[in-house]
């Protein structure tokens, strides 16, 4: 049975003359990780951008979950329950790492208008044992009062990940997650993933890295130049000749 | 993370201390006396409330002056119409500080960045035009607001019998000219930093910080910062508001130059000096160039020519030609020069100035717990 929450109907977007996405049809199902291949340029990235609202499609539609995501503000897509891993993580640079994970915790709470130091300190303390707990997921619990902006750029994705997960999201986009780590977090990261699919999170997932992909999806659709050019299980993608031909034949490793 | 709460006491308690000694420890520097104290305290209060906006958020507003001006304003309306009791004169300065805040925020937190301070400058020399025109009778134009024989004063002709001469401000009989003006503005002053404290260690000064460091990151967790920024706003202005009120209240007058641009531009210099986004810097900085300006506005070319006596006659007079441009009316040229030194050689501020002595002095031997300053540690 199959139940989908996030449809992307008829998603058209150019910029300038450069049409960037041509009529991306894109359904996904609950629970289950989708992936998005395709060459670099081909729209990857603009698709999530619409979905979270921060480029407005030039026509068609975003429904998640049976509300309308086109229009919203980001915050207002972020209370929905949408989160996401920017390609070019977005952190705060100039915090703890303690306190990048703390601060979407409190935010979802709303809780922040609060003057009370002790709440931070005490009656908050479960968010900062939870953000501690999460911090030990991502693999960075030993930097807690590190500033982020010191990080390596792998492990500014892994905390970024740390700062949705810890948002409880029930849709998790993810732009290139393993971009710029090592072989051995990016084995961490896929562990954690398949770690949160257990949790019934549905994730859209972009990625160059076709043992990530094998690993973690449970459907993939190829994008090239705008358009889908094919979808359907990781086996039937793998064999598709239209995909060998466009993308997978020189990007297989 | 009881070590952060202990360590608050203590920095609120050798603060108190420091300002409630004023008079004394101040006394070798030749800065003992209630005039100048007072504007140490009450230019504190401003800067300090001009932090929590521009050291939390980032947002740097060019037209703070606009709320010092309608604290001064407020106060004196309340000193003409209701009492000469200074308390609810700071309560009306800071009101309609805060109602006009919540106003020019409103509109300039649509935008961030150089448009926020070009938007926040432009309200403010509104302000300040109209103040000169249309509000003359608010304000009293040029000749600026003053207390005269036939104000009203409503509650103290209730039971008081007009004296002579026009009447002083006061605390419940106490005279709040001289020494008990001082103290007056120095408790506001410790309350103030109090406050101030709260906010930088509180979830919401956690969320200010974080609209500085990546607001799209704030949007991307579900947070609508819009209200957060608009609350630092108005608080950041409300504390100026009551600046300009305690400026009425050890000088019972309010005019327009008050709202100038230049009064706007000088508190960014005093936090910046002292240090932005620290607890102390603002306060520092306020203090430092408030007694510069009590120093180097002082001279004239009398003193000028007495220090360079003793060079022949001819270099004397380029000598005090020269040294003239920098001091009198023309102290802002030191001022600017003071500015472009912390600038390029201390973009941190004093404070920073004084963390670089301080590890100078504990490297070597301790280094290990040698702690970072509380002012500019975060929540932990
Ligand atoms: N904000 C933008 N303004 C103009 N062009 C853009 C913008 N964002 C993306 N593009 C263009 O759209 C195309 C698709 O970009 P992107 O979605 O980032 O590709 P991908 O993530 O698949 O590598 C590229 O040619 C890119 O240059
Ligand atoms: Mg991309």
């Amino acid at each position: 049975m199959e139940n989908l929450v996030l449809h992307l109907d008829n998603i058209q977007k150019s910029f300038g003359g450069l049409r960037a996405l041509a009529d991306v049809n894109l359904h996904v199902e609950e629970g289950k990780t989708h992936a998005i291949i395709g060459p670099n340029g081909a729209g990857k990235s603009t698709l999530l951008n619409v979905c979270v609202g921060r480029l407005k499609p030039d026509s068609g539609r975003v429904t998640f979950d049976g509300q309308e995501l086109t229009g919203k503000k980001p915050h207002e897509i972020a209370q929905i329950g949408v989160a996401r891993v920017f390609q070019t993580p977005e952190i705060f640079q100039e915090l703890s790492l303690i306190d990048n994970v703390m601060l979407p915790a409190l935010s979802r709470r709303d809780g922040a208008f609060a003057f009370n130091p002790h709440l931070l300190l005490r009656s908050q303390s479960e968010i900062r044992d939870e953000a501690e707990h999460i911090l030990g997921d991502v693999g960075l619990k030993e930097h807690l009062n590190q500033e982020a902006g010191s990080l390596s750029r792998g492990d500014k994705r892994r905390l970024e990940l740390g700062m949705c997960l810890i948002l409880h999201p029930r849709l998790l986009l993810l732009d290139e997650p393993t971009a710029g780590m090592a072989r051995h977090d990016t084995n961490q990261t896929i562990a954690l993933l398949q770690k949160i699919k257990e949790r019934g999170m549905t994730k859209v997932i972009i990625e160059h890295d076709m043992h990530v992909v094998f690993s973690l999806a449970d459907k993939v659709s190829v994008l090239a130049r705008g358009k889908i050019i094919a979808d359907g299980s990781p086996d039937e993608v793998r064999e598709d000749p239209v995909v060998k031909e466009a993308y997978l034949g020189g990007a297989h490793e | 993370m009881k070590k952060i709460a202990s360590k608050d006491s203590k920095l609120l308690l050798i603060f108190s201390g420091a300002v409630l000694l004023m008079p004394l420890w101040l006394a070798p520097f030749g800065a003992a006396y209630p005039d100048l104290l007072q504007k140490f305290a009450i230019y504190g209060i401003f800067a300090i409330g001009f932090n929590i906006l521009f050291g939390l958020t980032g947002y740097l507003s060019f037209g703070h002056a606009a709320f010092l001006g309608v604290g001064s304003y407020a106060a004196v309306w309340s000193f003409k119409l209701f009492t000469m009791n200074v308390l609810p004169a700071v309560l009306f300065g800071v009101f309609f500080a805060g109602l006009l805040a919540l106003a020019i925020g409103f509109v300039s937190l649509r935008r961030s960045g150089i448009y926020f301070s070009i938007l926040t400058l432009a309200f403010a020399q509104m302000s300040y035009n109209l103040a000169y025109s249309v509000l003359t009778p608010i304000t009293n134009g040029e000749t600026g607001l003053q207390l005269t024989l036939n104000d009203p004063r409503w509650l103290d002709s209730l039971y008081k019998v007009a004296g002579e001469g026009l009447p002083s401000t006061e605390l419940f009989g106490l005279k709040m000219s001289g020494y008990p003006g001082f103290y007056f503005c120095a408790i506001i002053l410790i309350v103030c930093f109090f406050i101030s404290l709260r906010i930088f260690r509180s979830p919401f000064g956690l969320m200010l910080r974080g609209v500085k460091s990546n607001q799209n990151r704030m949007n991307y967790t579900g947070l609508n910062t819009r209200p957060y920024m608009l609350s630092a706003f108005v608080i950041s202005g409300m504390y100026a508001g009551l600046a300009g009120s305690l400026l009425a209240v050890t000088d019972p007058l309010a005019g327009a130059e008050r709202m100038q641009w230049t009064a706007s531009g000088e508190v960014v210099l005093m936090t910046i000096l002292g240090g932005v986004g620290t607890l102390v810097g603002p306060m520092l900085g306020a203090g430092l160039i408030k007694y510069f300006e009590n120093i180097f506005s002082s001279f004239n070319s009398n003193i000028l020519h007495e220090i360079f006596s003793f060079l022949p006659d001819g270099i004397e007079n380029v000598m005090v030609k020269v040294t003239g441009l920098f001091v009198g009316s023309g102290w802002h040229l030191t001022l600017g020069l003071l500015f472009m030194i912390v600038v390029i050689f201390l973009p941190g501020g004093i404070v920073e100035g004084a963390q670089k002595v301080k590890n100078l002095f504990v490297s070597n031997d301790q280094k290990g717990s040698a702690e970072s300053s509380p002012e500019k540690q975060a929540v932990e």
